[in-house]
């Protein structure tokens, strides 16, 4: 019931930005259209760069939207003010997840059928399992900018969080080097992130018609991260600060 | 009388300063309480003790019969911060919705909260689009809305137009009398005398806790803001 209200209440927020609205729907398909020009008479390349970006933005856009939205909680006092309420933290991390899950959901459905139908991307499997790990990187994005919003006191700060967090990640997921041709530190570091399994699943997805043993193995990794980043961002929440 | 809140031997410190130092005070249920003091007497980290999100050092803050922020409290405390925390990216009318929704209460209570605060003809405008002060009345909506029996203000009424702050103080009045507990925090002693009992606070110390009346015969002045100005010179000179 409290969580309802607050995912209809994150939703309301969301709506009243068309703005922003805008920005999650549009930029993704707009930056896919530029890596298919740029990757022109390249089906192949584009296919699987395309593929892995279907998983990247909405992670990189919902850890962006949620570190900000979470901060803003913080530094208006409606948290404060939440925690003399009946509100558990719970009802707040799941209602941020809900809210944004959904609005990743309508992000990764646009994204990927404009990359199908308008650019021809081609993938061995189906559409549907392509936008359920952009959903989960999505949620990966939202339970980590949960987590981290703990640790900026201003916007300014929380913006720098998304180099220090995504970066890396893209970095290492597979996408620019090979995971297997990397050093092994390197590979050593690329598997501690979550992001190197959603491309992996998002790869076999590109590979194989019918979801894999791997597929569904990455992709609870990536649920793993999800729960573990919320339990931490739980703990950042505090009722009684100094 | 009986009690609503009951602070004892209260000690808060932020960072390294000690704001509250074995701070101790009783408030009775069904009353309006102004709690007064200037900027930095330690007003808002009281406030925040009771309902609730101060961490404190040591002490007990009681509020019906309960440990302060403990669950049971959580649907019977309304709390006003100082600076008005509600949603700027909503309307008045979706945020005295969803403090409503949270305690189980639904639009005609949220609706009825907003009337109560002066900005009916102000339901559909975001927060954001609002003067500081309907901002605040817009925060004081979503307190009262799920009718708490205590009810703690900070500052409630600054930047208010007159009427209107006349018209919050009879809301305060009429909560009180229905049973509620009021809180309410002002520097502005003219409102001092609306209330039913007086806590003037300077440095962490109370200063006085008694009747507006008896402060004022306590200090043998009728204007309150040269009694608080005895009182805390009687309290230099003792110590």
């Amino acid at each position: 019931m409290i969580l309802l209200s607050t995912v209809r209440r994150i939703l309301t927020q969301l709506r009243h930005d068309p703005r922003t609205i805008a920005m999650i729907i549009v930029v993704p398909t707009l930056l896919i259209t530029l890596i298919y020009f740029m990757y022109d008479g390249q089906p192949a390349v584009f296919d699987r760069i395309a593929l892995t970006m279907l998983g990247v933005f909405p992670f990189i856009v919902m850890f962006l939207i949620t570190s900000i939205a979470m901060l803003r909680e913080r530094t208006t006092g409606t948290l404060e003010r939440l925690f003399t309420t009946p509100v558990g933290k719970l009802d707040l991390l799941f209602g941020y997840g809900i809210a944004f899950g959904l609005a990743a959901a309508a992000q990764a459905a646009v994204a990927a059928g404009f990359a199908y139908w308008a650019l021809g991307m081609d993938t061995a499997g189906s559409i549907g399992l392509v936008i359920l790990i952009a959903v989960a990187n999505a949620v990966l994005g939202v339970a980590l900018g949960l987590l981290c919003s703990a640790f900026a006191r201003t916007e300014f700060q929380a913006v720098q969080f998304m180099p220090v967090v995504a970066a890396p990640q893209l970095l290492l997921c597979g996408l620019f080097v090979p995971r297997e041709d990397m050093a092994g530190w390197l590979q050593a570091i690329s598997g501690v992130l979550p992001l190197s399994y959603s491309v992996e699943a998002l790869t076999e997805v590109g590979a194989h018609a019918e979801a894999t043993g791997i597929m569904w193995r990455d992709l609870t990794v990536v649920v793993g991260a999800v729960v573990v980043a919320l339990i931490l961002g739980a703990v950042t929440l505090r009722r009684r600060t100094a | 009388m009986e009690t609503a809140i009951e602070v004892r031997d209260l000690v808060v410190k932020r960072g390294r300063r000690t704001v509250l130092d074995g701070f101790s005070c009783v408030i009775p249920r069904g009353s309006v309480t102004g709690l007064l003091g200037p900027s930095g007497s330690g007003k808002t980290t009281l406030m925040r003790a009771i309902v609730g999100v101060q961490v404190v050092a040591s002490g007990e803050v009681t509020v019906l019969g309960h440990p302060a922020g403990s669950a049971p409290l959580r649907r019977s405390i309304g709390y006003v911060t100082q600076a008005p925390s509600v949603y700027a990216d909503l309307t008045v009318g979706e945020n005295a919705r969803y403090f409503a929704s949270l305690h189980r209460l639904g639009a005609a209570e949220a609706e009825a909260a907003v009337d109560a605060v002066g900005l009916a003809s102000h339901r559909d405008q975001l927060v954001a689009d609002l003067s500081g002060g309907q901002r605040s009345r817009a925060s004081l909506a979503c307190a009262i809305v799920g009718r708490p029996e205590v009810l703690i203000l900070d500052e409630p009424t600054v930047g208010q137009d007159p009427v209107l702050r006349d018209e919050l103080w009879d809301h305060f009045r009429r909560l009180a009398a229905e049973g509620a507990t009021v809180l309410v925090s002002s520097h502005v002693m003219d409102e001092a005398n609306r209330c039913d009992r007086l806590l003037l606070i300077r440095e962490g110390a109370l200063i006085a806790d008694d009747t507006p009346a008896a402060v004022k015969r306590e200090a043998g002045t009728d204007d309150l803001d040269q009694a608080f100005l005895r009182l805390i010179r009687r309290q230099g000179v003792a110590a």
